[in-house]
């Protein structure tokens, strides 16, 4: 009974990646990462606090690398320069890890990626050895590019990010996902559990979110349910469901056997 | 060679009063040691195994990044 997610030849057994960030604290950040039985998680690279106090505790104390597998983004990044340079320098903070997410923005108000700088981004990553799960935009052509580059997986936005608005547009998912050759995740616009499960009964092969977290209510409890969603959609999917009808005339019981008064 | 170097740092100028020192003395004077971070001079990333063996000089330009929370 093995489903497991695979990505760049490492197996996975949780389909739910999340983000680390927006949490009250370390505490809180790892007590939903528990709940929501990630094993993927993203992180961003940012400047060293200089002269912050000597035993501060950071991210890594919290989250240890030998436990998870670390995700670092380019968040924030609006040049395929500025993404490659973030990248390379978190491959020699984590030792030489190369699984990255790359993400290019296009617009400070939206966040909405921009696809150019990130095609030239995703080139020179690749080519540089770094196993690249690319935050795109759901446009199937774009999506197919990427994967013709050499990208391991592909994740188009289901609405933009920190909207909570969820999925937007399903019938453009389904067209990258059925032609698709690596994994397709929806990264980005998730708002609720629903949300999640229905990426996945669309056939996504995982979903990546952060705000939904941990901007619910309560993070830690929202993250279980996403845990769940992610599970439920993910089964609904391989059972396959029935097909759609605009009315049935076959009830689910039986039409024989009735009483009747003649 | 200058008595007193000057160094940006993460966008900031600072000065040390050394005119010859490594990025392993850097990290050291600035209470970094022992912390998961990852350095770039002028641009270029200088691996951690080469800390001790770079040195820098006046007008180096250097980033100091490390993991923080994100999405």
């Amino acid at each position: 009974m093995s489903d497991l997610l695979k990505i760049a030849g490492h197996s996975y057994r949780s389909r739910l990646l999340v983000g680390t960030g927006k949490y009250q604290d370390f505490a809180q950040t790892r007590a939903a990462i528990d709940a929501s039985g990630a094993e993927i998680v993203t992180v961003a690279i940012r400047r060293t606090n200089i002269g912050q106090t000597a035993g501060e505790p950071s991210l890594l104390d919290f989250l240890p690398p030998d436990q998870f597998t670390y995700l670092p983004n380019t968040a924030g990044c609006y040049s395929a320069d500025d993404a490659v340079r973030t990248l390379r320098l978190a491959r020699e903070l984590l030792d030489g890890h190369k699984l990255v997410k790359l993400e290019v923005l296009g617009d400070p108000n939206t966040l909405y990626p921009n696809m150019i700088e990130t095609i030239a981004a995703a080139k020179v990553l690749v080519k540089d050895g770094f196993d690249v799960m690319v935050y795109c935009s759901d446009d199937p052509i774009i999506a197919k590019q990427l994967e013709e580059i050499g990208c391991c997986a592909v994740m188009p936005l289901a609405s933009l990010i920190g909207s909570g608005m969820g999925i937007l547009n399903p019938w453009n998912l389904q067209i990258i996902i059925a032609n698709a050759q690596i994994p397709v995740l929806v990264d980005a616009g998730v708002g609720t559990a629903s949300d999640a499960a229905i990426a996945m009964e669309l056939g996504c092969q995982g979903v990546l979110m952060n705000t939904a977290i941990a901007a619910a209510g309560d993070p830690v409890r929202m993250a279980g349910a996403m845990k769940k969603a992610v599970e439920a959609g993910r089964e609904a999917f391989l059972a396959g469901r029935m097909p759609k009808k605009l009315y049935s005339a076959s009830p689910s019981s039986p039409s024989a056997g009735l009483i009747s008064r003649t | 060679m200058p008595k007193n170097m000057q160094l940006t740092i993460n966008g900031k100028p600072r000065s040390f009063d050394a005119s010859n020192f490594s990025v392993a003395d850097l990290v050291g004077q600035l209470n970094l040691e022992g912390k998961r971070l990852a350095i770039e001079c002028n641009g270029e990333i200088v691996p951690r195994s080469q800390f001790a063996e770079v040195h820098l000089v006046d007008g180096d330009k250097l980033e100091i990044v490390g993991a923080v929370g994100g999405g």
